[in-house]
């Protein structure tokens, strides 16, 4: 029945200011809000929500899980639609380790106590993170 | 025949390379747009939802926002005018830049006073030419922009209008409405300048009513709707205005291509008046030649003549 299977699955879209990175079908998600990780499974009650610069990971209907890195932005959840919105994301397999632990280092060289510096170190890290945890 | 045939043939020889590069850019300006509109509809995405969280929040939560609130007695628009950072694309940075001196008057005409921000170099050029104050200009973007320069000037215009009247010593212009003016791309043939007010926002997109599977769901908002709210609506802003930067980019290209075209095809035109005057001319020499050849001979023919 088709509608059953819609019942067990979310539809989930990954979307960044300038694309649509990753969009299909999966059986949770968890994400990182300003509150803390939320973990969504199928049949989540309808959810708006921010998020801070972190590590989705996606477990999707065929069983595999996949990571991306995102940055500020939001996750909405209604009717088994689950879209997470970020101007940036990407896919761990997309990151480069190497960058990111440049970008990290710069970041953290670049002073602590500055908004925008403490804001780069974090994306950083998401993105490392993201890498460390999909291999 | 004023012109020797060489003199002809130099004429035809210029605009054949200057065919050559018009052509040229008509080829780029036709490669490039397709890449433009694919950078389009991949936002697209994005904006929608975007657009779907905002009225969630909006028609489920009755939270003011200083975004939205419309300021009473408005004295101070900001325009943004998007421009392109290069030429040779016919009447379309002058078409966006007439739109908005429009707009300039009317909103002069109601008593508001207009600061000016432009993006692209020709827009900014228009303005110090003319000796005209541009609060801030961003260039170097124009045929391929990046959100993070959409979050820029989203960022900038968003701080001038939120900053407060009184607090006139800091750097931030304060305004109470935000215009901004692109060219919308609507098919390859035409593009047409817009207008759009951005700020207050206006939430509701449609003017139909939402039919019952529409409906918004319930939703749980974390940590609070009017959070969600504060960090839903700059972005939104940021959105519409990467947006327009993207239908301007296709816009501008179309443009190019369009006037690229005509100039391939005025060029040739011109090569083949040219060639005609020139091939008219080196038969008149030809013909003069023959009948000083012939003249030559009858002289001589003559002069034996007379001799024997």
């Amino acid at each position: 029945m088709a509608g059953l299977s819609t019942d067990k699955v979310l539809q989930v879209e990954l979307v960044a200011a300038d694309r649509l990175v990753w969009s299909g079908q999966a059986t949770m998600v968890i994400a990182r809000t300003t509150e803390g990780d939320v973990g969504i499974l199928p049949n989540h009650a309808p959810l708006l929500s921010s998020i801070i610069e972190g590590v989705v990971d996606v477990q999707t209907a065929e069983g595999e899980t996949w990571v991306a890195a995102v940055d500020a932005g939001f996750i909405s959840v209604a009717d088994n639609r689950v879209s997470i919105l970020s101007e940036r994301a990407e896919m761990s397999h997309e990151i480069d380790l190497e960058k990111a632990r440049q970008d990290l280092e710069r970041a953290k060289e670049a002073g602590e106590n500055d908004d925008a510096a403490q804001e780069a170190v974090r994306r950083a890290e998401a993105r490392i993170r993201a890498v460390e945890r999909a291999s | 025949m004023a012109l020797s045939v060489r003199e002809y043939r130099a004429r035809i020889k210029s605009t054949e390379s200057m065919k050559k590069i018009t052509r040229a850019m008509e080829l780029i300006a036709a490669s490039r747009i397709i890449k433009a509109q694919q950078r389009a509809q991949a936002a697209a995405p994005y904006a929608r939802e975007l657009t779907r969280a905002v009225s969630a929040v909006a028609t489920f939560s009755n939270v003011d926002h200083a975004l939205t609130t419309e300021p009473e007695d408005p004295k101070k628009a900001a325009i943004l005018i998007v421009t392109s950072d290069r030429g040779l694309a016919g009447a379309y940075s002058s078409s966006v830049i007439k739109e908005a001196e429009r707009l300039v008057e009317k909103l002069k005409g109601e008593g508001k006073e207009v600061d000016l921000y432009t993006s692209g170099r020709k827009g900014e050029a228009y303005f110090k030419f003319r000796q005209r104050a541009v609060v801030q200009a961003w260039t170097g973007f124009s045929d391929q922009p990046t959100y993070d320069v959409a979050a820029d000037i989203g960022a900038t215009l968003i701080a001038a209008f939120l900053a407060d009247g009184e607090d006139s010593d800091s750097d931030v212009r304060d305004v109470d409405e935000v215009h901004v003016v692109y060219t919308r791309f609507r098919s390859m043939l035409s593009q047409e300048p817009t207008a759009v007010r951005l700020l207050p926002l206006e939430v509701v997109e449609g003017t139909e009513a939402p039919d019952k599977a529409d409906l918004l769901p319930l939703y749980e908002f974390e940590p609070s709707p009017s959070e969600v709210l504060d960090s839903l609506l700059p972005r939104y802003v940021q959105s519409r205005i990467f947006f327009a930067l993207l239908q301007a980019a296709a816009s501008e290209l179309a443009a190019r291509q369009k006037a690229m075209k005509s100039a391939t095809d005025n060029a040739d035109e011109l090569i083949k008046k040219y060639k005609r005057i020139a091939n008219q001319a080196r038969q008149a020499g030809i013909t003069q030649e023959i009948s000083e050849i012939v003249g030559g001979v009858n002289a001589l023919a003559d002069a034996q003549a007379g001799s024997e």
